[in-house]
């Protein structure tokens, strides 16, 4: 059967290059870093390589660059590590409304311990309000934490303008979750008003259970881990060589062709929601709109002219995420009939979609149970043809109708 | 060496003619519970079965508990026919107990007449090598904490426990039936008691993907996993029910398609049960739990069924099936999140009380036996061990 994966935000393939290079780290190179002998330096030199590779993507030094095991490990360390390093700067922490459970879950814990904390909402396009950061901001305020891009609706939040009004304060840090904007639009421009950035490994082609935190170099972080004090004693372990070689092996083509794999996925992505929108009734499209207008102004969505003039904005969409609600269709119904055709795709996002629970990132938009039950994510890559996509929409039409004469609304 | 466990058997003592047959299926059952283990040797004597296996203690307890027909297991020590060997093993076994602290006393059974002493003299002799041998332990002849039992028979045995087994009749022994088995709490229990009742079991999940996950299929094979420690296998047909579903539902029955649905069921179940051998059919309904459990809903299903449908569940509270289902181990499965079909194609306002008119009504509407053959046709039978 065809495969089609359209759920390259939960994870991705490996890319073959990297399941190269990890498997000949496994077998060849497999010494320990902190080994005295040959096997030891070797190793070491393959970590030096990869963390020079990442820092340059970001256009940090790699001093500044630290490994841990993912996205949720980055952004559990980068949190806990300020809030308990700065306590006594102060009580106040910020952070939005639509993080991924792993902040989200994080500050809800550090909120349990004492620590005071606002979270952001967002408008209909699940953007946050420079406004109401600048209102939330406190002198005692030591630490915010915004994600880059959405993983279920792809909104890209102004990290940059952010970083301004936050660096107003001098004792603030700012706390970046960019697991999904890592080789999908440049991060270097911005890292210039970001304290610390969560990275991950296998949302871009590389191996599950690596990922990185940059931390600036005058933050100091408090270690979750203790032991051997590797990574300069920020995270003990020892290292995942194979990883971080895949790791770095997987940054560095994300950043050579950055630019060509963006304008694949959005022209992808272009189609994929125009006809979609254009060709299935009663279809709703969550998160910014982007270029869809044209496709916006057949459809229902048309009359929701307040929420529209919003996205005229600086403000972008992810090229490779699109969350779409199928009204009167169960998502995981939907999902389900997609996949007996060799299409796999996400409710939700996949870490959510486990509970049984409505996706706080849609409820914080203000999107209606409808619109939440019947909302399914595409999450695209460089590696599809419109082809594919054009597939996708015809068994879409297709199952979408069948499911819609079961289901009663 | 092999480690004996005296095993009793209640129920099938009382079968007359019958009983070498009840005895001979639970020895294979035990054997069959056994297998795996090293040097395993199952007989009978007397109205008990005397189980020799090498093997953990606990796993061995574990797996004869899970076999029906056994109403209690004790962990003994054989020995020859005097009194220097009686004692020894006396104080083995009384070893083994955490006796510290406690009381005891010793009952002696003679079958073996030929043996010289009488029981009480017998008793009266190992206690004294037991209070001699072991410090902190005294004698409670009314409420002793440990009871030390001695048979003298072809050989002498002694024990200290008896570990209760689930009772019941030896699988196989009645038959067999299909169980109509959901990822729900109720079925896996029902099956568990027909189960007991001697009775084997080949379940029937209805799958309807993509309207139920996979997850929820593989649900189904966990608890066919968890009763088939029972039974050591259990062999499970999965009915592709979509396409069944799907023409019930659109030809407007929507207040009546659950009993539809389930008269559906039943019907497929029990060309399944025809085809397999099995003489019953069994659920896990319980009066008034849901809509289609109503008497009139249930007078409904029962109605299209040729064989006798079993409910062992029918006067249960939901509290009470939910505390047999933990006890037996399917709890933590069942509650799984998955949606069965049941729950995604539930009609807003069901009808609790359909009257059997109209219900038949409704169904001149399909070609009844065209879906029968139909869910028939697309079957997926998943051996479980």
């Amino acid at each position: 059967m065809r495969e089609i994966y359209l759920d390259n935000s939960a994870t991705t393939r490996v890319s073959d290059r990297v399941a190269q290079i990890v498997y000949h780290v496994m077998t060849q190179q497999y010494g320990n870093p902190s080994s005295l002998h040959r096997k030891g330096i070797e190793a070491e030199k393959i970590m030096r390589k990869a963390r020079e590779t990442i820092a340059h993507a970001l256009g940090v030094k790699p001093s500044e660059v630290y490994f841990t095991s993912g996205g949720t490990e980055s952004n559990n360390l980068a949190i806990k590590g300020t809030a308990y390093s700065m306590r006594r700067m102060g009580n106040h922490l910020i952070t939005t409304s639509v993080e991924h459970p792993s902040v989200l879950d994080t500050f809800k814990q550090l909120e349990k311990e004492g620590f005071c904390v606002t979270y952001l909402g967002v408008n209909k396009e699940g953007f946050i309000e420079l406004d109401e950061l600048q209102k939330a901001l406190r002198k005692d305020t030591i630490l915010v934490s915004i994600m880059y891009v959405n993983n279920e609706v792809g909104s890209i939040q102004p990290v940059e303008e952010a970083a301004d009004h936050i660096h107003r304060n001098k004792n603030t840090i700012f706390h970046v979750d960019a697991v999904q904007a890592l080789g999908k639009i440049p991060l270097v421009p911005a890292l210039k008003g970001i304290d610390m950035l969560s990275i991950s490994g296998h949302k871009i082609y590389g191996p599950k259970g690596i990922g990185a935190l940059f931390v600036r170099e005058n933050v100091k972080l408090y270690p979750i881990f203790n032991g051997g004090g590797q990574e300069r004693g920020i995270r003990s372990g020892t290292e995942n060589v194979p990883g971080i070689a895949g790791f770095g092996a997987a940054v560095e083509d994300a950043m050579n062709s950055l630019f060509e794999w963006r304008r694949t996925m959005e022209e992808l992505k272009n189609r994929l929601c125009r006809r979609i929108l254009e060709e299935i009734p009663d279809t709703v499209l969550n998160g910014p709109r982007g270029d869809y207008s044209r496709a916006l102004e057949k459809n229902s969505l048309s009359s929701d002219a307040e929420g529209f003039s919003a996205s005229i904005n600086v403000h972008d969409a992810a090229p490779h995420i699109l969350n779409i609600s199928f009204l009167g269709v169960r998502g995981e119904i939907l999902l389900h009939s997609l996949e007996s055709h060799g299409i796999y795709v996400s409710t939700g996002s996949a870490c959510s979609s486990n509970k049984s629970g409505k996706s706080h990132v849609l409820s914080a938009m203000g999107k209606t149970a409808e619109e939440i039950d019947g909302a399914i994510r595409f999450s695209l890559s460089p590696f599809l043809t419109l082809e594919d996509i054009d597939y996708t929409v015809e068994i879409l039409k297709k199952e979408v109708a069948e499911i819609r004469k079961f289901v009663r609304r | 060496m092999a480690n004996l466990y005296m095993i009793s058997f209640g129920e099938i003592a009382l079968k007359g003619e019958n009983r070498p047959f009840f005895e001979r299926i639970l020895i294979q059952r035990i054997k069959n519970a056994l297998s795996g283990f090293e040097n395993v040797c199952v007989r009978k004597s007397h109205g008990r079965i005397y189980c020799y296996v090498d093997g953990p203690k606990e796993e061995v307890i574990g797996r004869l508990r899970k076999v029906f027909g056994i109403v209690a297991i004790s962990p003994a020590h054989s020995c020859a026919l005097d009194m220097d060997s009686i004692k020894t093993a006396a104080l083995s076994a009384i070893k083994e107990m955490d006796y510290n602290g406690k009381t005891f006393k010793v009952e002696t059974r003679r079958p073996n007449k030929s043996f010289p002493m009488k029981s009480p003299e017998v008793s009266r002799e190992v206690g004294a090598h037991i209070l001699r041998n072991l410090k902190g332990i005294t004698v409670d002849v009314h409420h002793p904490d440990i009871e030390v039992d001695v048979e003298i028979r072809e050989k002498g045995f002694v024990y200290c426990e008896r570990i209760s087994g689930p009772g019941g009749l030896p699988l196989g022994c009645n038959g067999k039936a299909v169980l109509l088995l959901s990822g729900g709490i109720d079925s896996p229990v029902a099956g568990y008691m027909i189960m007991k009742r001697g009775v084997e079991i080949e379940p029937v999940y209805f799958h309807s993907f993509p309207f139920t996950s996979d997850r929820a299929k593989e649900k189904v094979i966990d608890l066919c996993r968890v009763l088939a420690g029972y039974s050591g296998r259990m062999r499970l047909h999965v009915v592709n029910f979509t396409d069944v579903l799907k023409e019930l539902a659109t030809k407007g029955t929507d207040e009546l398609l659950t009993i539809l649905m389930r008269r559906m069921m039943v019907r497929i179940s029990q060309e399944i049960a025809g085809k397999v051998g099995a003489k019953a059919m069994v659920t896990g309904e319980s009066i008034g739990q849901v809509a289609s459990q109503t008497m009139e809903a249930l007078t409904a299903t029962n109605e299209v069924a040729k064989i006798p449908v079993f409910r062992p569940l029918i006067g249960f509270d939901k509290v009470e099936i939910m505390d047999l289902a933990k006890k037996i181990g399917t709890y933590d499965i069942s509650i799984e999140p998955y949606a069965d079909c049941c729950t995604v194609f539930v009609p807003e306002h069901p009808r609790t009380r359909p009257e059997l008119e109209e219900v038949r009504a409704a169904e001149e509407k399909f070609d009844i036996e065209g879906l029968v053959r139909k869910g028939l046709e697309d079957i997926e039978v998943v051996e479980v061990v």
